[in-house]
């Protein structure tokens, strides 16, 4: 997945086996990172995305990327920060070192959520197995992030690529979200 | 399924993504202090029920999270338009006359 966005970034965790591993879509459990989320009014995005080392987007539902950082729109003032889970400290105190007496929150939510990566020519489908979005590459283009429900848990969706999708829901909710998303491709070998 | 459109991520999307607060344009008293029992019944309690065309708040809650205002006809569920927080009250009675209802 080298040619992906944030490629340094979003990587199957070594240690672990595939959660599904079809022809046409597997599903892997992606390695820890550094999440934070931040809030913030206008005047300070430019400050926050020079220390950040990446923009941070301003159109809904998209996202900016290098190869270590992305910033992810998630609402006009809050935004996810991904960077690799051994820069939390870097990137927290590079923030708020430029922040400092702006209104804002900077919040460590690393833990919070579990992400597993979709990828393969049926990974639309199967997302939409539990999700009401267009995910065709018009309406949901690569680099295109959001929230939604995945049946009934909250999930961010987040396309890195035209087949491969970033799929994050609380930790406790993982289970569920990917046990019906591994249940739901048996139709797929069922064919 | 209805489609609800956000104005904060401009993009419509299905109504399990939103949930309904309730009467919009609703403001909570200036002066606290100086507010009476009947105030405060009148700002919790009283809605205006509206069998047609409302004015209400909506939130995004499992997209954006963001409130917003829309006006909805409480009859037929049909969206007539939908604004940001702080814009002011449209006049209800156009958008009626408009949607021809
Ligand atoms: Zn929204």
């Amino acid at each position: 997945m080298s040619d992906l966005p944030a490629s340094d970034l979003i990587t199957p965790d070594a240690g672990e086996a595939a959660i599904l591993g079809l022809a046409s879509v597997s599903i892997l459990k992606a390695a820890p990172l550094t999440r934070l989320s931040f809030r913030a009014r206008e005047a300070s995005l430019k400050k926050a995305g020079t220390a950040f080392g990446v923009a941070l987007p301003v159109k809904p539902l998209t996202s900016t990327t290098t190869a270590k950082r992305a910033a992810l729109w998630m609402g006009p003032d809050e935004w996810t920060l991904l960077a690799p889970e051994e820069d939390l400290q870097a990137v927290a105190v590079g923030i708020e070192g430029k922040l400092d007496g702006e209104p804002h929150a900077l919040v460590d939510v690393s833990d919070r959520s579990d992400a597993v990566i979709v990828t393969g020519e049926r990974a639309a489908w199967l997302l939409n197995t539990g999700i009401f979005v267009d995910f065709s590459l018009e309406s949901f283009p690569v680099g295109t992030v959001t929230r939604t429900l995945f049946h009934k848990s909250p999930v961010m969706i987040w396309r890195i690529g035209p087949e491969a999708f970033v799929v994050e829901a609380w930790g406790s909710f993982m289970d569920y979200v990917a046990g019906l998303l591994v249940q739901c491709a048996q139709e797929l070998e069922a064919v | 399924m209805l489609l609800i459109y956000c104005p904060y991520c401009q993009i419509e999307r299905a109504e399990i993504e939103f949930r309904c607060g309730g009467e919009a344009h609703i403001a909570r008293p200036s002066d606290p202090e100086k507010a009476t029992d009947d105030d405060w019944v009148e700002f919790l309690y009283m809605r205006s029920n509206t069998k047609g065309i409302a004015a209400e708040r909506w939130r995004h809650i499992h997209g954006c999270g963001r409130f917003f205002n829309a006006v909805r006809d409480t009859v037929s569920d049909e969206f007539l338009k939908v604004y940001k927080t702080g814009e002011a009250k449209p006049d209800l009675e156009a958008i009626a006359r408009e949607a021809g209802k």
